[in-house]
């Protein structure tokens, strides 16, 4: 197309290029009331839908462009012809072909032009009335778009010979190119094809006065086109097919080398050009092209011997009927041909004994085909929409089989109400959900656009609906879906929710409408999937099933969601690694920034007073551990819980009494001070034992524990320091819970445990403020509250492994091999690296001022396999440890969800 | 002498502005916003009506055309997308349709002649924009009867040819036909184009962009690209394109198609990639321009510019990318000086 353009550009949903090698163009003539008899009585008897079959036939016989007339005296010709060109407009395998308005009638005409969404043809105009009428109805039809078949008729009647007919069509060609910017290839002229063999003298040159007159037009009258009525030429023969047939295709033969290019042809009554026997040929193109004065004599002869015998009119294709019953379903589904619908589905009914069974079995199973043909681009709307309306004949054929089952209680299949939400007036997409809704036997109330959520919910209550179905277009729309979920769920409403249109995806009605419902919401964005959706939401047997698949596909739909928004948000490694290399620039070591401690070596306290730890305890956590949430100490005097606050109190402070005074728990602690640098993410101590430790990977933040170390190399400083510490307030507790076991005293017991638990942390708290003040020292001034300490106003940090910030208990092995932890202070670490006795808390020290905590967030694999290497481990079990914080599921993983619970 | 659309579109690229809606909605404009003084009692909502600002708020628009100028556009489009009678009758605002249209029109215009002045180097247009309305001129909205039809030709030809005065009257440049789904809504809209241009006694230039709606590749009522090319193409066009619905990626094939069989100019202004699936566009300016850089290495269009999603940053990178290219080579039809 791009090198020439067409010689003639039609179109009706798809385009009609006529080419130097399109060699023909045939035109249907059976939707023609003047032509076809049996088109006339279908119009007349108001019997619309059969009369579209006839239009099927003509383009499944092979028509290119449909001939459509509606001239006839008892018809409202302009009513008849909206009306016919509507119905076919919906019959995408009709309206494929562009169409030819039919007609002698200028207001017939232009009300059919004002139906076509194409181009097509209008035939015809003509200078009957003059020039001036003719140059304004050609205006017109140019302003809708369409070619124009001009007929061979002037002031002085229509042109019957060769003169005649090239005087017309060259003034009619001047005016309309001159006068009327037409392109010449929108002209089509009609030079009149007239009966032969009538018997009359003046009737033997009307075929080659056409052929010759043809041959002139295309000669002068550069890119106009040539067409006629061919059938007209056998008027004589009516009644006698086998020589009409040879005659129509005779006369083609020598209209299309005198360069006619478009005929009105009954495709269904050509026969081929070399398939007309020889004999009869000869007798034919004697008559066609006046070769003897008896020709006609002879035609008639050879007719008689012929009559009564069938043409060789082609069967159109019908193989499809051969298939097994249920293709033959999906056929006319996916097809959209209603013509063997109901005997089809009156077998399956047979062989299957419920009606039901016959449409949620083979018919479902068909409107599913479509839907998934649908979904991959290999039909378009339309055909969708035709597919439902055979849907609809099926059922409505099967309905009264339906009632006698159900004993006449049967009613729709179901109550649907749609409505586009407020704010959006788009309805186009609810609408044709609604058709095809409808097409299903299903009872559609459709409440418009614009609809307020209080409505659309009324109006569910009102109608007594089965399933709530949304629409919209604009993104706003989406916020107003969510409403619309919020206000059911607040009324306590469970009906199921349908939506669609354009913007509306599976994720965002799993995400953000769903969460909001307590009923099943379904995000359905083509018409074709809506109807099997609903029969299961309204389905006895199959809901329950669906629902299942439904919530857990929307479930997971949400998971990976989350992953995909976290994902998003997150940077590959090096790219962390050297944000943070720019944000640490700021960060400064010297000697004064890292002071080295006071205290050497692995230092060890036997005996922590439970006297001064008490005066350290964090009551916060104690009292969630009980359920009880508030803060310390505003919780005793709460409305709701702090008489309950209150007596716990009271009773755990008479329990640390007595701990104090008979001292059973053993509270000890272990810490050392360590020269260590930082190399890269890890941390390593003099002696090469190393710390490893992971970076977040967010675009807003990069933070690592091992960033508050000195790197390694840093000018005037030898070293920096870290600090590991390990302290358990759990020695002796087990054999002083003993009597409390023995006597089922539980509450005595757990509150023991809990205790024991705060003390341990205290413990943590009292020993960072020692070493802060004395041991390493940097801290001497300090003096803070014990508000204060809690909410950790000093300097330092002291992060614990399995904790945000390292979130790898790995490194407790280390701890516990530098410190000896097992050896001094007696506690020790379960396979899954729980510490023993529980009531136990380790970790490290970082001084420096800018020492902060963090959460880690989630990492993304080469991050995993960078620390899998740095620690000289298979990356699969580093992937067990790190499982909780890996954005990417590895095998194996399950195996550590049992990570362990230390004390907190 | 005022510049015309049709030399500068001769020349090079021209830029079409972005997305109104996506612009409007950063503005977290609530009801009384939309009513303003001269619609305070209205008796039904109004809020989404993004049209009456040109009455209630005419400030927002300006500062949307502005922004765009400024990112470079040539062409801004009116915001009269659902100006017609219509479309306005789903707010009871028939009677504010010949206002919105002159009213939006002149706040773009007078953006135009400002830029213009500013910079005569670069003249800027306005295209008034005519929607495909809410109705279907080709597909019935009833379930039992197939040849219903909601608005028919005529009274499509109706609302078209009053909007198009009022934008004529406001002084646009070109006519603007555009997200065509049903393309006999279209051809009413060309024959009302042609009534208008009757009464007011001149011409404009007229471009026509379809929208293809489903992976078929058809538009709503069903034609293909070329079919719907082939269904225009009686009118003068000075361009045809597509817009909406689709990515500029998706669209390639489809404008491919296209500028194969139109003998007028070629526009796209695509949306910022396809909604994600929260319903928002989130494909960036760079990520658009890359996938855009193919239709000009094609040399598939004389227009380019956004649809929904996109920004005066879209358009920026847009207008950065088409620069010192050629346009696609151009037999323009009866464009009117």
């Amino acid at each position: 197309m791009s090198k020439h353009r067409p010689l003639l550009s039609l179109s009706g949903l798809e385009p009609l290029w006529v080419t130097p090698e399109s060699n023909f163009v045939n035109v249907g003539e059976r939707t023609n009331v003047t032509g076809s008899r049996k088109f006339l009585r279908l119009i007349r008897e108001d019997r619309f839908e059969e009369a579209v079959e006839v239009a099927r036939e003509q383009v499944e016989g092979g028509a290119q462009i449909l001939d459509v007339n509606m001239d006839e005296g008892m018809l409202d010709s302009a009513a008849c012809m909206q009306r016919f060109l509507h119905l076919i407009a919906a019959e995408p395998d009709i309206a494929r072909i562009p169409v030819m308005i039919d007609s002698s009638k200028w207001h017939v005409i232009e009300a059919g032009l004002q139906c076509i969404q194409g181009k097509g043809v209008v035939n015809s105009i003509s200078l009957k009335e003059g020039t001036d009428v003719f140059l304004e109805q050609a205006a017109t039809i140019r302003r809708y778009g369409a070619a124009v078949i001009v007929m061979a008729f002037d002031e002085q009647g229509q042109a019957d010979n060769y003169e005649r007919r090239i005087e017309i069509c060259d003034r009619a060609y001047h005016l309309l190119v001159n006068e009327g910017g037409w392109d010449p290839r929108d002209i089509i002229f009609d030079p009149n094809i007239f009966p032969v063999a009538t018997g009359m003298e003046e009737h033997r040159r009307n075929a080659v006065d056409f052929f010759e007159a043809t041959r002139w037009i295309r000669t002068h009258l550069q890119g106009a086109h040539i067409s006629g009525g061919v059938s007209n030429v056998s008027f004589s023969f009516r009644g006698n097919p086998v020589v009409r047939e040879a005659m129509h295709s005779a006369f083609l033969y020598h209209g299309i080398k005198a360069g006619m290019d478009m005929g009105i042809v009954n495709p269904t009554m050509l026969t081929v050009y070399d398939d007309i026997p020889a004999d009869l040929l000869e007798r034919v193109e004697d008559v066609l092209l006046d070769r003897r004065d008896d020709a006609t004599e002879r035609l008639i002869e050879a007719a008689e011997s012929l009559k009564g015998m069938a043409g060789a009119t082609a069967k159109k294709d019908d193989a499809w009927r051969a298939l097994p019953i249920e293709q033959r379903i999906e056929h006319a589904l996916v097809k959209g041909t209603a013509e063997h619908i109901e005997e089809d589905v009156a077998t399956l009914l047979e062989a299957m004994g419920s009606p039901l069974k016959v449409i949620e079995g083979p018919l479902m199973d068909g409107m599913n085909v479509v839907g998934d043909l649908f979904g991959s681009g290999k039909m378009f709307l339309p055909q969708v929409v035709k597919s439902a309306r055979v849907m609809k004949k099926a059922v409505a054929w099967l309905t009264p089989y339906l009632e006698a089952a159900a004993e006449g209680q049967r009613q729709k299949a179901g109550k649907v109400l749609m409505a586009t939400v407020k704010g959006d007036v788009h309805d186009i997409g609810k609408n044709i959900v609604s058709v095809v809704m409808g097409c299903n036997d299903y009872e559609v109330i459709d409440l418009g656009v614009m609809v307020p959520k209080e409505r659309i919910l009324e109006a569910a209550v009102t109608h007594d609906v089965d399933i709530i179905g949304l629409s919209g277009l604009i993104t706003p729309s989406l916020d107003e879906m969510v409403d619309v979920a919020k206000e059911m769920s607040s009324r306590g409403m469970e009906l199921p929710l349908l939506i669609g249109g354009a913007t509306t995806s599976r994720v965002h009605t799993a995400v953000k409408i769903a969460p909001h419902c307590a009923g099943p919401v379904v995000h359905v964005n083509d018409a074709s999937r809506a109807v099997p959706v609903v029969g299961k939401l309204i389905s006895k047997t199959a809901r329950a099933e669906y629902l299942d698949t439904l919530l857990a596909e929307q479930e997971r739909v949400r998971q990976n969601y989350t992953k995909d928004r976290t994902r998003k948000s997150l940077i590959p490694l090096e790219q962390a690694r050297q944000k943070a290399a720019q944000k640490t620039e700021g960060l400064k070591f010297d000697s004064a920034l890292c002071p080295a401690p006071a205290t050497t070596g692995i230092q060890t306290i036997s005996d922590l007073p439970i006297a001064a730890l008490r005066e350290v305890i964090d009551w916060g956590p104690f009292f969630r551990s009980w359920g009880l949430h508030g803060r310390y100490p505003a919780i005793l005097d709460d409305a709701i819980v702090g008489e309950e606050a209150r007596k716990l109190m009271a009773d755990a402070m008479a329990m640390l009494d007595r701990m104090e005074a008979e001292n059973p728990i053993q509270c000890r602690a272990v810490f050392g001070l360590l020269p260590a640098l930082r190399h890269g993410d890890d941390v390593r101590l003099s002696d090469g034992t190393t710390f490893h430790f992971l970076r977040q990977q967010s675009a807003q933040g990069q933070a690592c524990l091992a960033d508050f170390i000195a790197p390694a190399g840093t000018p005037g400083l030898d070293t920096d320091h870290i600090g590991l510490f390990c302290v358990t307030a759990g020695h002796g507790l087990d054999e002083w819970c003993a009597p409390f076991r023995e006597d089922d005293d539980d509450y005595s017991e757990i509150l023991a445990k809990a205790l024991a638990d705060r003390l341990a942390e205290a413990a943590a708290e009292w020993l960072h403020r020692e070493v802060r003040r004395e041991h390493w020292g940097y801290a001497h001034e300090e003096a803070l509250s014990n508000d204060e300490l809690i909410a950790e106003r000093y300097r330092g940090i002291r992060p614990a492994p399995g904790y945000p910030a390292c979130p790898d208990h790995q490194d407790k092995r280390t701890i516990w091999k530098v410190l000896d932890v097992e050896e001094r202070i007696g506690v020790s670490l379960t396979d899954s690296l729980a510490m023993w006795p529980a009531s136990s808390v380790s970790g490290f020290y970082f001084a420096h001022p800018e020492a902060r905590y963090f959460g880690l967030g989630k990492v993304l694999e080469d991050q995993l396999q960078d620390y899998a290497q740095r620690r000289g481990q298979d990356p699969e079990v580093t992937a067990k440890w790190l499982s909780p914080v890996l954005l990417d599921d590895h095998p194996g993983q399950r195996a550590a969800a049992a990570t362990p619970n230390s004390t907190t | 002498m005022r510049p015309d659309i049709v030399t500068a579109a001769a020349q090079r690229i021209l830029v079409l502005d972005g997305a109104m809606g996506t612009m409007i909605q950063r503005h977290k404009l609530e009801e009384e916003d939309f009513r303003g003084t001269r619609f305070a009692q209205h008796p039904s909502p109004l809020k989404g009506n993004n049209d009456l600002l040109a009455l209630t708020r005419p400030d927002i628009l300006r500062g949307i055309h502005d922004a765009y100028f400024e990112a470079g556009a040539d062409i801004v489009e009116t915001n009269t997308f659902s100006s017609t009678t219509i479309a306005q009758a789903d707010y009871g605002l028939e009677s504010a349709v010949w206002d919105l249209n002159v009213a939006s029109a002149r706040i773009a215009c007078e953006a135009a002649s400002e830029w213009t002045s500013k910079n005569p180097e670069q003249p800027r247009f306005v295209a008034g924009s005519v929607g495909p309305t809410n109705r279907t001129a080709s597909i019935s909205p009833d379930v039992n009867d197939p040849g219903y039809r909601a608005v028919t030709f005529k009274e499509l030809v109706e609302a078209y040819q009053q909007q198009m005065e009022a934008l004529m009257e406001g002084g646009v440049d070109a006519l603007l036909i555009e997200t065509v789904f049903d393309t006999l809504n279209a051809k009413a809209a060309l024959f009302a184009a042609e009534a208008a241009f009757d009464r007011q006694g001149k011409r404009l230039p007229i471009m026509v962009s379809g929208t293809i709606t489903d992976a078929s590749g058809r538009t709503l009522s069903g034609q293909t690209a070329e079919a719907f090319w082939v269904s225009m193409s009686h009118a003068p066009l000075f361009s045809i394109g597509l817009n909406c619905a689709l990515g500029a990626e998706q669209l390639i094939p489809h404008l491919e198609a296209l500028s194969n069989v139109a003998h007028c100019g070629i526009s796209a202004h695509p949306n910022a990639g396809l909604p994600n699936e929260m319903g928002e566009y989130d494909q960036g300016p760079e990520a658009m321009a890359a996938q855009l850089q193919s239709f000009l290495d094609k040399g598939l269009v004389n227009i380019l510019g956004g649809c929904c999603g996109t920004t005066p940053d879209h358009i920026r990178a847009i207008a950065k990318l088409v620069r010192d290219q050629e346009p696609r080579p151009l037999p323009f039809q009866g464009a009117p000086a």
